[in-house]
């Protein structure tokens, strides 16, 4: 990768600052309210708060981290994501003992193969890989040991897994190989711009859900989600990511309909997962992110966002 | 250390459900049984001053294979090894198991005796019973352990990274006038209610 460009060193450097920033007014707005409240109800919400913060901290040093890395570690981070996630979805997805050797390639094989060719730019092999041959192996791979018991529920899970935690999320880390036009040595920034719009409109939905949340959109499968919730969190995320649009290759305008689509899509990835999870008959995917519950909580909104985005980003300006 | 090893590979978590991970109770902990992992995720899914505490119930012929099973069992679980086959009176189970009581242990037990690859739990050995009507002032708790199976089924030697679960659930006794099959039909029902608990339920609301 080449050296970045003066300007774009400027440009990371404010989008760290803003960040930062963010993080600081949630910790001391975090911290005020530990004082104010009193209910025991808004006690438990404002505890909640905090510790999500805290984990946010992390989070983004992680993530701040594996971007500044370059390539090799931002595919790295992915491919650990990737890992979890699976784990986690997998793990709440009744399998068969036929399938136990399927598992041990998708985990040990399809996993590091799929960021392998991410992390070496190889663009064709990353978007076929997973959906062709891995997609052909596993189904035939089921079939070996001959028990045909469920056989295309176990195997569409198992798929379905597969392309949510691994092949669409490694769309992430893969664009930073994307090869656009006077624009090189800043995919970077693409990279933070999909990750903090996401994850931005995920807090504020949530934000204004807290706020002035009143009529549910869909009780039956997440019942946090409010109207109130997901046009504020909708319209001001894409109002920041918008904002942004001097440190990407957008215009203005364009960089508003990327920041729109990609809550939208972030909005319906969240629903989707929730919607496997009460289909199981659980709360959380895991316990790993303290006040998030597991990594595929986290990025549930990242999951139909990150191929969208990059197909959107390759289709007007790649 | 190997504990944390273990939690690290099998991402398990524990879940008290109906009683609390105490050290002030001398308690039998009975589990079903799917895998060989099942003996070191129990135990690592314990507290530290618990798991000082406890001393889990295996089979010999397993756990005396190889100096490093051997090794494992004795020093790290600090196993009670029993006897599966061949049962005399100089190798009686139920013997060592007193001794580890009479020490103050808690024991962790597998009443189906071996490794179970259906999906419903096997009938209990009366082992349980014994010790059950000895010691009435020892608690007698329920564990289920999910996904060990698919981790590690019976045959297999590749792990599969799933994340296991462990959950403890409501101490049972045995009550008055209650005889052996009976006992054990109860204590293998409150195995099986544990699967069935819907985390869902309880609470709607919380985010």
């Amino acid at each position: 990768m080449s050296l970045p460009a003066e300007g774009l060193v400027t440009d990371a450097t404010w989008l760290t600052l803003g960040v930062l920033g963010l993080l600081l007014v949630a910790t001391v707005v975090g911290g005020v309210l530990a004082r104010v409240v009193t209910s025991e109800g808004a006690r438990a919400t404002v505890a909640n708060l905090r510790e999500r913060t805290r984990a946010w901290w992390w989070m983004c040093a992680i993530f701040g981290g594996a971007l500044a890395g370059g390539a090799g570690w931002s595919a790295l981070l992915f491919a650990l994501v990737s890992f979890a996630a699976l784990r986690e979805m997998v793990s709440i997805s009744p399998t068969r003992r036929a399938d136990h050797r399927t598992l041990f390639w998708m985990f040990f094989v399809v996993v590091p193969l799929q960021y392998v060719f991410v992390w070496i730019g190889w663009q064709g092999m990353a978007m076929v890989f997973i959906p062709v041959y891995a997609f052909c192996f596993v189904a035939i791979r089921s079939t070996l040991t001959g028990d045909h018991r469920d056989y295309l529920a176990r195997v569409a899970r198992l798929l379905f897994a597969q392309t949510i935690c691994v092949y669409f999320i490694s769309h992430a880390p893969a664009l930073l190989a994307l090869d656009i036009p006077g624009y090189a040595g800043g995919n970077a920034t693409l990279l933070f711009f999909l990750v903090l719009v996401v994850q931005l409109s995920d807090v504020l939905q949530y934000v204004w859900g807290k706020l002035c949340g009143r009529h549910r959109i869909a009780p039956h499968l997440s019942p946090n989600k409010t109207w109130e919730g997901f046009v504020g969190g909708v319209v001001s995320a894409t109002a920041v990511g918008a904002g942004l649009w001097w440190a990407t290759p957008f215009a203005p305008l364009q960089a508003a309909g990327m920041a729109l689509a990609i809550t939208l899509m972030g909005f319906a990835g969240g629903i989707v997962m929730s919607a496997i999870k009460r289909d199981a008959g659980i709360k959380d995917y895991g316990d790993t992110i303290p006040g998030h519950g597991g990594i595929m909580d986290r990025i549930d909104s990242l999951c139909f966002a990150a191929p969208v985005f990059y197909h959107l980003v390759r289709f007007y300006v790649g | 250390m190997i504990a944390g090893l273990i939690r690290l590979v099998t991402g398990v978590r524990a879940r008290w459900i109906g009683c609390e991970p105490l050290t002030t109770h001398q308690r039998i902990y009975f589990a079903n049984h799917t895998s060989n992992l099942d003996l070191p995720v129990i135990w690592a899914s314990l507290p530290d001053d618990l798991r000082a505490r406890v001393r889990p119930i295996a089979a010999q012929d397993y756990w005396e294979r190889g100096p490093l099973r051997r090794w494992l069992a004795h020093r790290v679980f600090r196993a009670v090894l029993i006897a599966r086959s061949g049962i005399t009176a100089a190798n009686n189970p139920l013997t060592a198991m007193e001794a580890a009581l009479a020490d103050g242990a808690s024991l962790v037990i597998f009443p189906e005796g071996t490794r179970n690859q259906d999906d419903e739990l096997k009938p209990f050995k009366a082992g349980l019973w014994h010790l059950a009507r000895k010691h009435p002032e020892i608690e007698l708790v329920p564990v289920h352990l999910e996904n060990l199976n698919r981790i590690l089924p019976k045959g297999e030697v590749i792990l599969i990274p799933l994340l296991a679960q462990v959950r403890f659930g409501a101490p049972i006794a045995v009550v008055e006038g209650e005889d052996k099959d009976r006992f054990l039909a109860r204590a293998r029902a409150a195995v099986a209610a544990l699967a069935e608990i819907d985390e869902l339920a309880p609470t709607e609301a919380t985010p």
